[in-house]
């Protein structure tokens, strides 16, 4: 399913809103969602599951070209870690089993 | 960030009612949600995409016991950050 596709489904079942407005709005969540952890901040949306960042501890690579060792520095990456209720959605089976 | 601090930021950023944010925000999150349980990926430029991946059975232990168990085959969400989500994080900017 695209951006497009996702609009087009939830304008649908929200009612009285235009696509435009959907989309403006799917828009204002997502980079909600970015800016908070830019900021170093978690996101939780019960049900669904948490945004937060993971570190990438430091390493050493090669620059593939040159043949130089260098020192990758620790890296912060977005990381999503699915909530209860979808995982057990997902998987199709009851919980506890 | 809650769901409820989501809410109140569209309502400031897009002016609808708070119950038409709330609305949103519980469909758009419902939505993907369904459409993953029926095994189908959701790409949003610019945030990232989720996908579902079937991951076969394997040993596993109970780390506690020490006891080997059968980790029966299971279908997992994983979200990939879009370039930009994962620049944006880096340099800690907005949007």
């Amino acid at each position: 399913m695209t951006r497009s596709e996702l609009i087009g489904i939830v304008t649908e079942k929200v009612g009285g809103l235009t696509r435009r407005d959907t989309e403006k709005i799917v828009k204002a969540i997502l980079d909600g969602i970015k800016d908070a952890l830019a900021r170093g901040e978690k996101v939780e949306i019960r049900g669904f599951g948490n945004f937060r960042l993971r570190e990438r501890r430091s390493r050493r690579a090669r620059n593939p070209k040159t043949g130089t060792t260098v020192e990758v520095p620790i890296k912060k990456v977005p990381f999503f870690k699915v909530g209860k209720e979808m995982k057990e959605m997902v998987d199709g089976k009851t919980p506890g089993l | 960030m809650t769901k409820a601090d989501l809410v109140n930021h569209i309502y400031e950023k897009v002016g609808l009612s708070k119950k038409e944010a709330s609305d949103m925000v519980e469909v758009l999150f419902e939505t993907i949600k369904e459409s993953l349980s029926q095994g189908g990926s959701i790409k949003l430029s610019g945030f990232g995409t989720f996908s579902v991946r079937n991951k076969g059975s394997r040993r596993g232990r109970n780390p506690k016991t020490g006891v080997e168990i059968e980790i029966e085959p299971r279908r997992v969400v994983t979200f990939k950050p879009s370039v930009q989500f994962k620049t944006q994080v880096e340099s800690g900017g907005d949007s």
